[in-house]
């Protein structure tokens, strides 16, 4: 069995009385799309801001292609090939979209203590950004403000900058939330051609689109994985049903 | 075209600038050329602070504190009989981007209401170093013991040389600006300034960056502190007060801030508003006081965000 | 250096200390809960000062014009909220920096308009004339004896109704979750009212304190104020414990500096030098203390976020 790329031991993160995460022990296989659903307050954003970096864990440790980075803050391993992208939109608002990308390929195209030339000119920073855009099916928004793009294509803008960065990990935070039908099913299908190129993580709440897309889910419910399987075996694990799909009939 | 008004009314202004010294004599009226090179001294200093509160978005309550470095530095050495413009002016940004490497270690890694009060602080601390210095005129100051000397090249003594050389210092540090906002560690600043969980998301931890741009501002600030001191021709702690501090700041929003041009703009508003209201009443704080503040709750773009700019410097 | 030098430099230190927590204590609430930095909470202190001068004057009586001067900074504090600050709450704090630093210049020039530029000495009431023998020959004026008793006494009583009473709940509750607060249908706009204006009456009862031993005259506050952001920066914003903390330290380090700073020095290294690097290390030394804390502990002793 190929070893884990992403593997967290007993992850406890503690908001004074609060356990939002209570020893979350789950593993992610290289080049498989896994999915995280639970509740609502089952401590999913928790766990993924303590994937991303941006929170520390109390206890625990997670590791990430061989090595220990429960230490490492965000841009480290960002570095290291974790990227995310956030339930709520986050990118930047007063640069277009083509912009916006080649931020992202500029973080990780050498050092950016260059004072003199223009970073919008150079080629290098945009010809892989507009490829990306393109691979979204953001190509012919590159030059719109981010502020002035539609809910949606900010969504995408959003998996746009995770690609840009090269990830070895694509950490995404519920990446058709607020998207319409239609909207979702493009995103999901897209998502669905990264399959198998890139490993996933993915944290939802559109059942649908965790069903199509998942290799494997896990079920957070209050702070603890209590179940990781196949689609197929969570869809009919008592103890899931209970906890959670049992709640939406 | 449109785009392009912000550059051309600042061109405008800086042809207009270059004219002020033939208009002057033509016109009798040597006043202006005092007036407006001290109007150009600010502007630079404004534009310096644009760098970090501008585009990097952060709120520095202490950037007179260069001033005072600048002017000291030269004071100082023209002092102990060091009369080399180029020396002192060497020395002044050296020291000025010193101060600030290290006020910066410190400072930067903060934010928010922080930032503001420890900024401030260190300001204080470096304005009663300067009345503490007995040997260089305590808080009363003291008389520059010669202008700087350029080696025949310009002589400072002489009004309009000074005059151009300020100019030529203004326009050249707008052109940096202008590089340094637009080249990939400007849009690391201006983005970390946009939204820092994204910059850190995609790999970029901002403190190190940000501390560059605060090091490199105080530098350049520096460089105003040293024109200041030879404009006056009086060594005095004064000019780090923290009150110059918020002017400076005011001149950067008034004008706009984030915009290349504005805090030139907003130096040359602020400063001939200061002029009038004086000439007018003594107690004309009381209605600059007022009018900073309507100022900030209803024209937050500033003078150069009224007109329509090129998105590439904001 | 002698053992009732250092008793009475100690006291001194007490003595600031405690003004300067009765500054930093309104202004940190402020802070914390609305989220607003007031440059001009100086100017409150000044007001203070001027009004209690003015009522002394008026109404020929010391306690009388204590009385009507808190009173009277307590409505000037209230109506700058209602006036001038309401719209900054949702505002960045580069406009309400720029903001109330508009509001000094106004003050300062308006204080200026009626009594003039030059400073005013008062002078302490009779009754709290001369010294006291405390012990071992120690003697120290009343006067500065009541400031401290006064600053420990409003400590107390700070700390009764932040942690004993509705509205200290309210208090910490609003600084935690706003939102939460005004949802549970308490007048959100009336606390920050009411907290600002406790907070204006504090500053104004620093500055009338302050009266008879420092100078009374426009751009007092600022003097001052400086020092209240490193009593902040090191007690942490929000915390009235930080406050109190932070501002005695403040109080010792500045006083015992400016005292012994230069005495000590000359016994390490020349008198000379000393003489010339003494007062200017000494009024150095808060700040370089604010730096070190600063960098060991960035969001300051009893600080919650890191800013």
């Amino acid at each position: 069995m190929a070893e884990a790329l992403l593997a967290v031991r007993n992850l406890v993160k503690q908001f004074g009385a609060l356990r939002a995460c209570d020893g979350v022990t789950l593993e992610v296989l290289p080049g498989e799309t896994h999915a995280i659903i639970g509740p609502n307050g089952a401590g999913k954003t928790t766990l993924i801001g303590q994937l991303s970096g941006d929170l520390r864990p109390d206890s625990g440790r997670i590791r990430f292609a061989g090595q220990d980075v429960t230490r490492l803050r965000a841009p480290a391993r960002s570095h290291l090939g974790l990227a995310r992208s956030f339930q709520i939109t986050s990118v930047y608002r007063d640069f277009t979209a083509l912009d916006n990308v080649a931020l992202a390929v500029q973080a990780h195209a050498g050092h950016s203590y260059r004072f003199w030339r223009p970073a919008l000119g150079e080629r290098a920073l945009r010809e892989p950004a507009r490829c990306i855009l393109e691979e979204v099916g953001l190509g012919e928004r590159a030059e719109v403000l981010a502020a002035n793009l539609a809910h949606g294509e900010q969504r995408q803008l959003e998996i746009a900058m995770v690609l840009a960065t090269k990830p070895r990990l694509m950490l995404l935070d519920e990446p058709v939330a607020g998207m319409g039908a239609e909207e979702s099913q493009r995103m999901v299908q897209f998502l669905s051609s990264l399959k198998g190129r890139q490993t996933i993580v993915l944290v939802e709440h559109d059942m649908d689109a965790v069903f199509s897309l998942a290799d494997r889910i896990s079920v957070l419910v209050y702070g603890r994985v209590i179940a990781t399987g196949t689609p197929e075996e969570i869809r009919i694990n008592p103890e899931v049903r209970a906890a959670y799909l049992g709640e939406e009939d | 075209m449109r785009a392009h008004l912000r550059l051309t009314v600042l061109v405008a202004g800086l042809v207009l600038l270059a004219l002020v010294p033939p208009l002057a004599a033509a016109l009798n009226q040597p006043f202006y050329l005092d007036l407006l090179r001290r109007v150009m001294i600010f502007a630079i200093a404004a534009v310096s602070l644009n760098l970090i509160l501008g585009y990097g978005g952060m709120i520095s309550f202490g950037h007179a504190a260069y001033l005072g470095i600048g002017a000291y530095a030269v004071a100082i050495l023209a002092y102990h009989g060091i009369y080399n413009g180029f020396v002192q002016f060497a020395v002044a940004v050296g020291a000025s981007a010193g101060i600030a490497l290290v006020i910066g270690a410190v400072s930067v890694r903060t934010s928010g209401i922080y930032f503001i009060m420890i900024t401030l602080a260190f300001t204080q601390m470096l304005y009663f170093l300067g009345i503490s210095l007995e040997e260089y005129g305590g808080d009363d100051g003291m008389r520059l013991a010669r202008r700087s000397e350029l080696a025949d090249l310009i002589d400072l003594g002489n009004p309009v040389s000074f005059y151009y050389l300020v100019l030529g210092v203004l326009i050249a540090f707008l052109y940096l600006s202008h590089r340094l906002v637009n080249s990939r560690f400007g849009m690391v600043l201006r983005a970390a300034k946009s939204n820092e969980a994204r910059t850190r998301a995609i790999g970029i931890a901002p403190y190190r960056y940000r501390l560059v741009a605060f090091v490199i501002a105080g530098a350049m600030c520096g460089v105003a502190g040293a024109l200041e001191v030879n404009h006056t021709n009086y060594l005095t702690p004064n000019v780090m007060h923290w009150t110059r501090s918020g002017e400076i700041m005011f001149m950067v929003i008034l004008g706009g801030i984030g915009t290349l041009g504005g805090p030139a703009l907003g130096a040359f508003v602020l400063l001939l508003l200061e002029d009038l209201l004086s000439g007018w009443t003594q107690h004309w704080q009381i209605i600059l006081g007022p009018l900073l503040v309507l100022a900030v709750l209803f024209a937050k773009r500033g003078l150069a965000g009224l007109l329509p700019g090129d998105r590439r410097d904001g | 250096m002698n053992f009732i030098l250092v008793v009475e430099q100690t006291l001194n230190g007490l003595q600031l200390g405690v003004m300067l927590f009765l500054l930093a204590a309104g202004l940190t609430l402020v802070f914390g809960i609305m989220n607003l930095v007031n440059l001009a909470h100086g100017s409150l202190y000044m007001v203070g000062a001027y009004l209690w001068v003015a009522f002394v004057e008026l109404t020929g009586s010391y306690l009388l014009g204590v009385l009507l001067a808190l009173c009277g900074t307590l409505v000037v504090g209230m109506v700058v909220e209602l006036v001038a600050l309401r719209t900054l709450y949702e505002r960045e704090h580069l406009d309400q920096v720029l903001a109330t630093f508009g509001l000094i210049l106004f003050f300062n020039e308006l204080i200026a308009i009626i009594w003039g530029r030059s400073a005013l000495y008062t002078s302490v009431p009779p009754w709290l004339y001369g010294h006291v023998e405390l012990f071992a020959g120690v003697r120290y004026p009343m006067y500065r004896l009541a400031i401290i008793l006064v600053g420990l006494a409003v400590a107390l009583l700070l700390w009764y109704v932040v942690a004993r009473t509705r509205l200290g709940m309210l208090i910490r509750a609003g600084a935690s979750n706003r939102t939460m607060v005004s949802a549970l249908g308490i007048n959100i706009r009336l606390l920050y009212t009411v907290v600002f204006g406790f907070g204006a009456a504090l500053a104004g009862l620093a500055g009338l304190m302050a009266g008879p031993i420092y100078a009374v005259q426009p751009g007092m506050g600022e003097l001052v104020l400086i020092q209240v952001f490193v009593v902040i920066v090191i007690g942490g914003i929000g915390s009235i414990r930080g406050a109190l903390v932070g501002a005695l330290i403040v109080g010792m380090v500045d006083t015992m500096g400016r005292a012994f700073l230069k005495p000590v020095l000359g016994s390490m290294i020349s008198p000379t030098a000393a003489e010339a690097a003494g007062p200017a290390l000494a009024s150095m030394l808060i700040y370089l203390l604010m730096a070190v804390v600063l960098a060991l502990r960035p969001q300051g002793l009893f600080g919650g976020r890191g800013g």
